[in-house]
């Protein structure tokens, strides 16, 4: 479904060039959850800016379903395959759109009839009643919020799904029910996710692989059966457990 | 999971006495706003009137002339009003503005009222025409340039802005006059009117583009048009390059707001983003921008009509002032002073009408 090969992206002209993601490779298969951890800065979320085409400055090759990507122009039909739900739902909603028009915008874009009905399954689906329709996004809480961005998300009826750290926006409670809700669309709708979070935890819960990220380079990728053990191989990415055991104990 | 964050519960549509509730806070902000209203003006009148008083000018003199006894002046003191207590007097002057009395224009001879009505609408249609092309160039001018920041229409902009803010009108006024009236011959000279077409027609509005365009005289149209052409457009330079760099300003903070990245990703045309989305959020302090920059020029084109003898309101005050005329500048003060008010209230009703989630 998807494959990154030698990816690198950088920020800016040389002398003040950033590198921000260094070589880095690995697949996705359909239906996958994949995750990308590290720490902040790593580059776990440039990598999904860079595939969303929100980042031109990038080199190497990036293949979804098969076909692969220009640095910069990305098409329609692209965006019907790939959508992307952002980490803070409070700045990702425009302010002066309610809900109906985030979603029928998508909708009308990708070509879509019935939008009356898509509407509304779109809701159900995402735990939202149909009454949220109309609302705007100051009217809701940050769950219902992150909801609404997973709805529209939903609405071009992607296959491949980016989640940039989709809940660390969010309180722990609303956190777990974002979470759950992901997986039963994702069983639903056999979608594949590309997880990002700096949280070894969610991504234990969500992803069946992960990668770990560290100052721009992925250090080992993993089957997620060996994070829970913790038979990482490398030296960082067991510095990485150890760390988040150690939160969760405080 | 809590059936308000879920909605499943939620009901659908809110409850009769939520909407009874919203119809009362409405009702009450639309009061609240006219109470400030009120209050506004009072304090617009009680400035002019405590300026009126304090100024080092002898309101009696200027009625009675330097020759009179003792005794007329006197007489004119106590019929003016002048012995009673400031507070008295304050009320006497709200009831005669209120009622449209300012009284007579020593210089003009004339009633206050009537001179502003004359003198107004040549600058309301100066001003109105120059915010036109202000906001016509202006605002697409700053999208365009923070949309490409930093490229080529960024910094033709950047200039532009700069030389309009940093240029003396009176010199762009009268090099304009010299290029485009007495070198080339494009426009009219100095006046609103060339001496065929003046007092040609009709006076229904006093603004003689539309009151030509009601006659249907086409000749008075084109007349009127070449010579308010270059004074508006040396005001709307001027308001353009205000305009301008706000709406930039304003344009580049929405561009890096999130929600643009998610309109992105919708796969919307960077058109869309950039006019749809996050123009649309700008419509708000646009508003107030455009219309404080409407008032300044209703009350501040005082060179620009001097140079273009153009017969409004700035050029109006002007006069009275270096003649020491008090009724005059007081009631034109007044009348400037109430526009910057109505503006206000009308950017703050725009608000209302364009921002959707007020509904």
């Amino acid at each position: 479904m998807l494959k990154v090969e030698n990816l690198n992206v950088w920020f800016g002209h040389a002398p003040d060039r950033v590198d921000a993601v260094k070589q880095a490779s690995f697949h996705v298969a359909e239906g996958e959850s994949f995750g990308l951890v590290g720490e902040s800065g790593s580059g776990k979320s440039t990598i999904l800016r860079a595939i969303a085409g929100l980042i031109d400055t990038w080199s190497g090759r990036i293949e979804v379903a098969g076909r692969p990507l220009n640095a910069r122009r990305r098409d329609l039909a692209f965006y019907k395959t790939v959508q992307m739900v952002f980490q803070d739902p409070y700045a990702s909603l425009h302010p002066r759109h309610s809900v109906d028009a985030v979603l029928s915008e998508t909708l009308r874009l990708q070509g879509m009839d019935d939008i009356d009905r898509r509407i509304a399954r779109l809701l159900d689906d995402v735990g939202l009643g149909r009454g949220f329709r109309f609302r705007y996004p100051h009217q809701l809480s940050g769950g219902q919020r992150q909801r609404v961005a997973i709805a529209r998300a939903l609405a071009a009826e992607p296959r491949l799904l980016l989640l940039d750290e989709p809940t660390s926006a969010l309180d722990v409670s609303v956190q777990a029910e974002i979470l759950n809700l992901l997986s039963d669309l994702r069983a639903e709708h056999g979608l594949t996710y590309v997880m990002v979070s700096h949280d070894l935890a969610v991504v234990g819960h969500m992803c069946d692989r992960l990668a770990v990220m560290q100052g721009g380079s992925i250090v080992e990728t993993m089957n997620v059966d060996a994070l829970r053990q913790g038979t990482a191989s490398q030296d960082y990415t067991r510095q990485l457990i150890a760390a988040s055991r150690g939160y969760a104990r405080a | 999971m809590t059936d308000a964050d879920t909605g499943r519960g939620a009901a659908p549509s809110p409850a009769p006495d939520h909407r009874a509730a919203a119809r009362r806070r409405h009702a009450r902000s639309i009061a609240g706003t006219l109470l400030s209203l009120a209050l506004t003006m009072l304090g617009l009148l009680l400035v002019t009137f405590i300026i009126g008083r304090v100024m080092p000018i002898d309101p009696v003199l200027k009625v009675v002339g330097d020759r009179a006894t003792q005794a007329q002046y006197d007489a004119a003191y106590q019929a003016m009003g002048l012995d009673r207590p400031l507070v008295v007097q304050f009320i006497r002057y709200l009831g005669e503005v209120l009622t449209g009395d300012f009284g007579r224009s020593i210089s003009t001879g004339q009633l206050v009222v009537d001179d502003i009505r004359r003198v107004f609408p040549a600058t309301v249609e100066l001003a109105t025409l120059g915010t036109l092309i202000g906001v016509a160039i202006g605002v697409p001018l700053g999208v365009i340039a923070a949309a490409r920041r930093g490229g080529a229409i960024d910094q033709v902009a950047r200039v532009v802005a700069l030389v309009g803010y940093s240029m003396p009108i009176f010199w762009l006024g009268l090099m304009g006059l010299l290029v485009f009236y007495g070198i080339l011959g494009w426009v009219g000279g100095p006046g609103r009117q060339g001496i065929i077409y003046d007092g040609m027609v009709p006076t229904v509005t006093g603004l003689i583009l539309v009151d030509s365009l009601i006659a249907g005289d086409w000749g008075a149209f084109r007349d009127a048009f070449s010579h308010i052409i270059l004074p508006a457009s040396l005001l709307g330079y001027f308001s353009l390059a205000y305009i301008s760099r706000m709406t930039r300003s304003f344009m580049l903070e929405q561009l890096s707001a999130e929600y643009i990245t998610t309109a992105r990703v919708k796969g919307l045309s960077e058109r869309a983003v950039i006019w749809r989305h996050a123009f649309r959020n700008i419509q708000i302090p646009l508003i107030t921008v455009i219309a404080l920059s409407f008032g300044s020029l209703l009350e501040g084109s005082v060179l620009t009509e001097i140079i273009f003898s153009w017969p409004g309101l700035g050029q109006y005050i002007t006069k009275a002032l270096l003649s020491g005329d008090m009724n005059a500048v007081l009631g034109g003060t007044v009348v400037v002073g109430t526009c910057f008010v109505l503006l206000n209230l009308l950017s703050d009703i725009l608000y209302r009408v364009l921002d959707p989630r007020s509904k």
